[in-house]
């Protein structure tokens, strides 16, 4: 008979032993699986390793997919941390993405200096206020906030797509349905070849770690996260902090889209995320609502992404493969974190013992 | 009662702030949308210059011949919109490959694809990975990669970029096609005999002037053989999309169609004639396999030809970018042979119009021609030009749709 028991809290070297033995379980088993379809699992790692490392045109790739899914797991990390389980990245992304190209469509005159804060600001306030329906229909009615925000998710979209083949069409596109491209002034400039997302998310990364562990409010947060009973005897508004914090999350989310349309798509479609905003709940959650160890753990996730585009056409390996390779990676990861916190007791045979 | 205030509150607070900001901005658009004209001008400037460097690049179409690239040193990358095996549009590209490879004894490595690639900024980074994984010529295949081969092509001079389907060309990209709609014409005919119902039903991927064009096309070959007949068309706004696909097939034949035809890459709406008992016109490539009982032809791509004879040119230094509309004598489209399901007669009906279509001696888009408003959009006399075909917004007269016009 096997028991399954909670476990006292994990030391930090238990924790990463059991994270190191997770991955390397990972390797072995996606190692098998590739060997099963006729590649050598050795290249084919070497091979995401130089297709995401190895040129400088391949580290900037690398970097520029770190971007949004950092942005984007910083806001869920935040909404997270107070157990409101935020599955709507994506949706506050596209509602973010679509403030900011409404403000790159209608105010096209606008110089860059104030045009790209005003998109900034615009998709911050649209992703909060995306994010705040569920936290309201949540304190209002008790609805669950993981399924609300979920499919909040496909109603942002479909509406992006209707904004895409209607209202927003470009005109000169001859039928095809696309939004018209934004005005240089609405695109991010560049920094060492890669657009200034990389310094606005590295900025992101460590505001969102003062206020998560430097302030008042970060404290109220990890409080409401622990128990909301201990929260409300503290004396501490749940309602009200739990309302900011989850603008603060949805507000990151929409400014991941600012940066997604206004540096790498210099438009809006419905296509926009690829569905980094799903990817962003299991990069938080990998680096436990960590700011730090976020921007580490989508680096990381990037060069995945990078490296399975160039084992792609480099060894001609199946999309579908490379996407195996990332489940598996995943299935592992994520099922440490259940081997951290409880264990599996076996006895011979329950009756004897008793 | 007195969290829902303050949460109430904080929207009202949000609301305001976000008006302010507009507010705020607002005196700058309408301060310049006052004086429109003047904004209309400048704004015609402003894309002219803008064109202007641009235009340089375009109008150099054609202008420089590139210098030979040994043959072991080529290296092709294909960008394509589905998956390289999705039984239509990118397969029919892929075996274009595949036998331009052999036919030129090129290497296993020398040509890449990238597969499921699309039409937004991914397209450009599949570009880019590619060239960065030493590629020198690059083939893009869907409509709606033009832009973005462009943005990259402007970027590499030295890379050659050829791109199906578009209309954008520059020193160093071309972009080519072939007289799809001919071959269309000739599966009309075979689907205007099939029809019991006199209704046809058109799977549609999005409005765009091409695939308006090759619905056209379809609709006057069944009426030529068939006087009663319409074509109803429903758009899918998306190339690949087996399941959408499908269900538009469907609905098509709930209608009362009995004869499916098809502007997209799979083979889903000819599997869902069969399993409704109806019949369909493929396109892309022969698929009698997914549906014998159903099929009737396809208007087949064969892109094997061109992508070979590119290549050479390439090899040979004689490469120059060009625009590309290639006649059906080329080789590159040609209606598959019909299947047993076809009408008795049907063969000669289909050779018939062929040798007038070889002879030039039938135009498809000729005069008088209505679009399906009533209103007369060629006059008797006149045919259409390649331009006018190529920008074609408006259903003929037996289509029952909505185009662009």
């Amino acid at each position: 008979m096997i028991q399954i028991v909670k476990r006292p809290d994990p030391s930090k070297t238990q924790d990463l032993l059991t994270r190191l033995f997770a991955v390397l379980c990972a390797l072995v088993c996606a190692s098998l699986l590739m060997a099963a379809l006729g590649y050598n699992p050795f290249k084919v790692f070497g091979n995401i390793f130089i297709g995401s490392t190895g040129t400088l045109h391949r580290i900037r790739e690398t970097i520029i997919k770190t971007i949004p899914l950092a942005a984007l797991s910083l806001g869920v990390a935040v909404a997270f941390k107070m157990k409101f389980w935020n599955i709507g990245a994506e949706g506050q992304f596209y509602m973010g993405a679509m403030a900011a190209a409404w403000v790159a469509f209608n105010f096209n005159r606008l110089p860059m200096i104030l045009m790209l804060p005003f998109m900034f600001c615009a998709a911050m306030l649209c992703g909060g206020l995306w994010a705040l329906i569920p936290a309201f229909l949540k304190s209002k009615f008790k609805t669950s906030e993981i399924l609300v925000t979920l499919m909040l998710n496909y109603v942002a979209v479909k509406w992006i797509t209707y904004l895409q083949y209607g209202p927003w069409k470009d005109p000169k596109a001859a039928g095809f349905a696309k939004m018209p491209k934004f005005v240089n002034a609405a695109v991010l400039p560049k920094v060492f070849g890669v657009h200034i997302g990389w310094i606005i998310v590295l900025v992101l990364a460590v505001l969102v770690h003062i206020l998560l562990n430097k302030t008042k409010f970060g404290y109220q947060v990890s409080v409401i996260g622990e128990s909301e009973y201990t929260a409300r005897y503290a004396g501490i508004s749940v309602a009200k902090i739990t309302l900011i914090a989850v603008i603060i999350g949805g507000g990151l989310c929409g400014v991941a889209g600012f940066m997604q349309a206004s540096a790498i798509e210099h438009s809006l479609t419905d296509q926009l995320s690829a569905g980094l905003g799903f990817t962003s709940v299991i990069t938080a959650w990998l680096a436990r609502l960590s700011a730090p160890a976020i921007i580490v753990v989508s680096f990381l996730f990037a060069a995945l992404l990078q490296g399975s585009a160039y084992i792609q056409t480099a060894m001609q390996i199946p999309t579908a493969v490379a996407e195996v390779l990332q489940g598996i990676i995943l299935f592992f990861v994520l099922g440490s974190e259940f081997f951290l916190n409880y264990k599996l007791v076996f006895h011979k045979n329950a009756k004897e013992a008793a | 009662m007195k969290m829902n205030k303050k949460i109430l509150a904080m929207l009202l607070a949000g609301a305001m702030l976000f008006a302010s900001a507009c507010t705020q901005k607002e005196p700058v658009t309408s301060s310049s949308e006052s004086a429109a004209s003047e904004a209309a001008s400048s704004e015609a400037a402003s894309s002219e210059a803008a064109s202007g460097e641009t235009d340089d690049w375009a109008s150099k179409t054609g202008a420089k011949t590139f210098p030979a690239i040994a043959k072991e040193d080529l290296k092709i990358g294909f960008v394509y919109v589905g998956p390289a095996d999705d039984g239509g549009y990118s397969m029919a590209h892929d075996n274009g490959r595949k036998s331009m490879v052999e036919a030129l004894g090129l290497g296993e490595d020398q040509t890449m694809i990238v597969e499921n690639v699309p039409e937004t900024s991914d397209c450009e980074t599949a570009i880019r990975n590619l060239i960065d994984q030493g590629c020198n010529v690059i083939f893009t295949t869907s409509l709606g990669h033009m832009d973005w081969t462009a943005n990259v092509a402007r970027e590499f001079p030295d890379v050659i970029f050829e791109h199906a389907t578009g209309s954008t060309t520059g020193e160093n990209m071309s972009t080519y096609f072939g007289r799809m709609y001919e071959e269309r014409y000739l599966s009309g005919i075979v689907a205007g005999m099939k029809t019991k119902t006199n209704k046809l039903g058109y799977v549609a991927a999005m409005p765009v002037p091409e695939v308006i064009r090759g619905a056209n096309a379809f609709a006057l070959g069944a009426k030529s053989v068939n006087p009663d007949v319409t074509v109803e068309v429903k758009w899918l706004n998306s190339w690949y999309d087996p399941a959408a696909e499908k269900n538009l097939a469907i609905d098509l034949l709930n209608s009362g169609c009995d004869v499916i035809g098809q502007h997209c890459d799979t083979t889903a709406p000819q599997v869902a004639a069969q399993e409704k008992g109806a019949f369909a016109v493929g396109y892309n490539a022969s698929t009698l396999d997914a549906a014998p009982k159903a099929y009737l032809t396809s208007p087949i791509w064969d892109w094997g030809k061109y992508y070979t004879a590119e290549v050479q040119k390439m090899i040979d230094g004689t490469w120059t970018s060009a625009k590309v509309w290639a006649e059906a004598s080329t080789g590159i489209v040609y209606l598959d042979k019909l299947s047993d399901n076809c009408e008795p007669g049907t063969q000669e009906a289909v050779d018939a119009a062929k040798a007038k279509l070889d002879s030039g001696e039938l135009k498809i888009f000729a005069g008088p021609l209505k679009d399906n408003k009533g209103v007369e959009r060629v006059p008797a006399g006149s045919e259409m030009t390649d331009e006018e075909m190529w920008t074609m917004p408006w259903f003929v007269e037996n289509v029952v749709g909505t185009a662009l016009e």
